[in-house]
């Protein structure tokens, strides 16, 4: 009997310890390290990170922190322009994402169940087409000579073809175009469960269907928003692949300084810095939203 | 309610459809022109299939595509074994010492950017192979590592959320007619969950199958995947035989999804029903 | 202990008085609400124990520490003589029905029955015989192939039943055996239930919120609240003789005067209430103090309605036990009527008639009518 329960806690602790271990060692302790070498200094060797650790002339076990990636990213008006673009990116893609993924998530909870199943399947197959090729996808709509300038140009909307590629508004597109599936998910399972006996109420006691969507539905499909808003927003701050692929030289965005620290620098210490810097804003950013959140929910 | 759409919300259906789906049909159709300038159509001699027949010649793109695939099965694998455990201990085992940290460690790796998990788990293995000389170099294996880690996450909440509404009862009368609790776990409710679990497995192959950042950065020399491939060509501009790889790709996972996804959601109809039927008579 | 009987040869095991199940001072605890409160029941081999009360009186609880989902806080458990207190519940030779009937959806019917028995590594043949003898016994020979989903809710009850007593339990658990079936189908079951396990012999123990379920299928009820057994009996021993305000009141419907002792000999008491001008007369002693508060519980279908004033009783004074009053309001049922009548005092009694004819005259709102029952028809209880 005492065996058996002995067994079994055994038995949790060996169901638990297998995925707490793995996460502790190959996610939990990275970030330290992470955190540990935005401390160092690069050095011309392999790894290029100088030790932390270090035995001196008297054998003496030493501990150097230099301060020096901070400092420098800070100081630097490059590194502070690309974290405010970062934000400002990420913001206006969001908020684009939702003035296109609500009516779209709308509409695919509102109608019969046939179609509401085809409708769901189209939008969650972009999300399992490779990301990378849907990106590329509007390289060649967007070039000099591709579809869109040709198009516009037989339209006689222009008359010289335009530069689209490598600007800003081709990053706002690429952000809104592989995002918008992240959007219109929790949206549309928020609006699902929406109960439309609701809406009949509301109308029933004279609402106008337009002021019934914002005094009704919009604020009980309130959670879905914001979870459709951090599932956009957070991995756009950190975007690589997009602002690379179809911005200019000029898009400066933080994970685009990240990738180039490490891989054309090779500033180990100083891509580390960025790193940590990065996850304390998008840190702050949840924690301040969780607070806005709670307070809400102590308010009603 | 009735089921009329608005004529704002279905033009927007229409456009964000179109607006979804036009880039991929562009790139199927691009796939068989001629030209070799990709964006300018030559009606002379299109439709073709040279791009495809270049693409199976292509050794380099092969065995990308060769690897990707290992990996991605390995890391699905894995990461649906790990999941699922995590998924079974925030359900199933209350409340545990340590389990906030544990749910920060099953939900961050989707949150964070992935510039952020690739480097750290680069300095991660350089700084093993400094101390223990293992993982000797960075290859496959390091990749398919830092898969399983961020892969393991999303399985976690796609079996968590199958989790949370089984009928308990259920797990109960089996452990009451003698089942030990592995059995119990192994007869009962796996089966029960497995279209979840599929889920989990098939979502984890694909992200896994896609990832560029993290795999760059844990990547070494002489194991290229194939999005590492496709984004050195892209970055030198489009090349037409990408466009007939991803018509490729694009039309297997819409059939691997589409069934998947159509069978999936029979059976889950179906054991709903079942369920509901051994819940709540009529 | 000798085996139970297979289904077939059908002995009527006659309830022996050695306690086959020994509830002993259990309780249980979820943080600081005490849902069991030291809790101590025998039952008896072969006896359809009813456990009855409101929902969150404890009741599921206790069938679930009986079924090993829950232990204890305190106390122990014992099931023909082996302490079962801490065993798992794989490990009890227990069984039980569950609420949903829990069948596994992914697996037949003849699975789900034999599901237990493949757990004890019987030999194929063997469990093959027994399921085919069980599913002929709930009269699903037939049905072996399909899945649950393909059953009604009726079959779904009588597949759960048997695979809960494939095992040949020494005891079965059911909760809320008859709860998800509609109301003629339970009547039926009523009947089927307990002509199994007058049959197999079972000890059952059964978890219920329906006062009418228990008295149909018991031998014996336990009424429960909050967490205590408030009084175990024989169905009609509960509903003559209930030994408190709340169990009167909880089975079946009752009329509650509080009142005052003012005669109290062996063989009859008298008491003064408010509500009447004359006293009640009771033909039985009870063991109060004088002068003690008391209440009276008398039961609507207990007290006789007329018209014209009823003659006095025999064996009491003049007067005892007659009240009258005007009616207020009627619901006709069918089968009784019931009526809620004023009396002087302000109060509202009611009162139900068994509707003997079909076309009589019948009492009328507004009316004055007279209310008398019979000397033993009262319950005095002590405050």
């Amino acid at each position: 009997m005492r065996d058996q329960v002995k067994a079994w806690r055994l038995g949790r602790r060996l169901i638990l310890g297998i995925p707490y271990a793995w996460l502790i060692v190959f996610f939990l302790v990275p970030l330290l390290i992470v955190f540990g070498i935005s401390f160092s200094t690069p050095k011309l060797s392999m790894p290029p990170i100088e030790p932390l650790l270090s035995y001196g002339a008297d054998q003496v076990m030493q501990v150097r922190l230099y301060a020096s990636n901070y400092t420098f990213i800070i100081g630097d008006s490059l590194y502070l322009a690309a974290f405010a673009n970062s934000v400002k990116v990420a913001l206006i893609s969001t908020l684009l994402t939702l003035l296109i993924g609500y009516p779209m998530a709308y509409g695919i909870a509102r109608t019969s169940a046939q179609w509401r199943n085809i409708l769901f399947l189209l939008v969650i197959l972009p999300f399992f087409t490779s990301f990378l090729l849907r990106v590329y996808a509007w390289i060649g709509l967007l070039s000099r000579n591709g579809p869109i300038n040709a198009i516009l140009l037989k339209m006689g909307v222009i008359h010289a073809p335009l530069a689209l590629l490598q600007t800003d508004f081709a990053v706002y597109l690429g952000m809104v175009y592989s995002y918008l599936p992240f959007m219109i998910l929790p949206l549309y399972s928020a609006i699902e469960k929406l109960d439309p006996s609701l809406l009949e109420a509301a109308a029933d006691l004279g609402c106008r269907p337009i002021k019934a969507f914002f005094r009704v539905t919009l604020p009980l499909t309130s959670e879905g928003i914001l979870a459709g808003c951090l599932l956009v927003f957070i991995p756009a701050v950190g975007e690589y692949v997009i602002p690379a692929l179809l911005g200019g030289p000029g898009t400066l965005m933080i994970g685009r300084v990240l990738w180039d620290e490490f891989f054309n620098n090779r500033d180990w210490p100083l891509a580390s810095g960025v790193a940590v810097l990065t996850l304390m804003l998008l840190v702050g950013f949840v924690v301040v939203l969780q607070r806005v959140q709670s307070e809400k929910v102590v308010s009603e | 309610m009735n089921k009329r759409l608005s004529p704002f919300v279905l033009t927007m259906l229409v456009l964000g459809f179109a607006f979804l789906y036009v880039p991929i049909l562009m790139m199927v159709i691009y796939s068989f022109n001629a030209s070799r300038l990709v964006t300018v159509w030559d009606s002379v001699h299109s439709p073709t299939l040279k791009w495809y027949a270049e693409l199976f010649e292509n050794s380099d793109i092969l065995d990308a595509a060769r690897l990707s695939f290992r990996i991605a099965a390995v890391n699905a694998t894995g990461a649906t074994i790990l999941g699922t455990l995590a998924a079974f201990c925030l359900v199933r085992f209350g409340k545990f010492r340590g389990r906030a940290l544990f749910i920060a460690l099953t939900t961050a790796p989707m949150v964070l950017p992935e510039v952020i998990t690739g480097l750290s788990m680069l300095l991660l293995f350089v700084a093993l192979e400094q101390v223990i000389g293992w993982p000797a170099g960075r290859g496959a294996l390091t990749i398919t590592i830092a898969h399983m880690t961020f892969c393991m996450a999303y399985v976690t909440v796609v079996v968590q959320a199958r989790l949370s509404t089984f009928d308990r009862s259920l797990e109960e009368a089996a452990l009451d007619l003698g089942a030990r609790p592995m059995k119990v776990f192994f007869l009962i409710t796996l089966p029960i969950i497995a279209p979840s679990v599929v889920s989990g497995w098939l979502l984890a192959f694909i992200l896994s199958w896609d990832d560029l950042v993290i795999t760059s950065f844990v990547s070494g020399p002489g194991s290229t995947t194939l999005p590492q491939l496709i984004f050195s060509k892209v970055r030198l501009g489009v090349s037409p035989d990408i466009n007939a790889l991803a018509t490729l790709l694009v039309l297997t996972v819409t059939l691997v999804v589409v069934g998947v996804g159509l069978s999936l959601q029979r059976r889950e109809r179906r054991l709903s029903l079942e369920a509901q039927a051994a819940g709540e008579p009529l | 202990m000798k085996t139970e009987p297979g289904p077939g040869s059908a002995p009527i095991v006659e309830p022996v008085s050695t306690p086959y199940v020994r509830i002993e001072g259990v309780s249980k605890n979820y943080g600081s609400v005490l849902a069991v409160n030291d809790v101590s029941l025998d039952i008896k081999k072969g006896e359809i124990f009813c456990l009855l009360g409101a929902s969150g009186c404890g009741k599921t609880t206790l069938l679930r520490m009986l079924a090993g989902f829950e232990t204890p806080t305190s106390g122990r458990l014992w099931i023909d003589g082996v302490d079962v207190t801490s065993l798992p519940p794989y490990e009890r030779p227990v069984n039980m029905m569950f609420q949903s009937y829990a069948l596994f959806p992914h697996l037949s019917v003849e699975s789900n029955v034999a599901f237990g028995l493949q757990q004890d590594r019987l030999p194929s043949a063997e469990i093959r015989e027994r399921v085919a003898a069980m599913l002929q016994m709930v009269e699903l020979t037939g049905y072996e192939k399909r899945k649950p989903h393909q059953l009604s809710g009726g079959q779904r009850q009588r597949v759960a039943l048997a695979r809960a007593l494939v095992k040949r339990p020494k005891l079965l658990l059911l909760d809320e055996p008859l709860g998800a079936l509609d109301r003629k189908l339970r009547e039926r079951t009523q009947f089927e239930l307990v002509n199994i396990q007058e049959r197999l012999g079972v000890t059952f123990v059964i978890v219920t919120h329906d006062q009418e379920e228990a008295m149909t299928l018991a031998t014996r009820i336990g009424v429960m609240n909050a967490g205590e057994i408030l009084q175990v009996g024989e169905p009609t021993q509960v509903y003559e003789y209930p030994n408190s305000r709340y169990v009167a009141d909880f089975i079946g419907s009752v009329n509650l005067f509080e009142g005052r002792l003012i005669e109290d000999e062996p063989g009859h008491v008298r008491i003064a209430c408010e509500d009447f001008e004359n006293v009640v007369y009771v033909d039985h002693g009870i063991s109060a103090a004088p002068d003690a508060k008391v209440t009276v519980a008398l039961r609507p279908e207990k007290i006789l309605l007329s018209r014209q004033r009823p003659a006095d009783l025999d064996n009491a004074r003049p007067g005892e036990n007659r009240v009258s009053g005007v009616v207020e309001e009627i619901a006709y049922l069918g089968e009784v009527s019931r009526y809620r009548i004023r009396l002087s005092s302000g109060r509202l009694i009611n009162v139900s008639q068994p509707n003997l004819y079909r076309h009589a005259d019948r009492i009328a709102w507004e009316e004055r009518v007279w209310m008398a029952w019979d000397s033993s028809a009262p319950v005095v209880l002590a405050q």
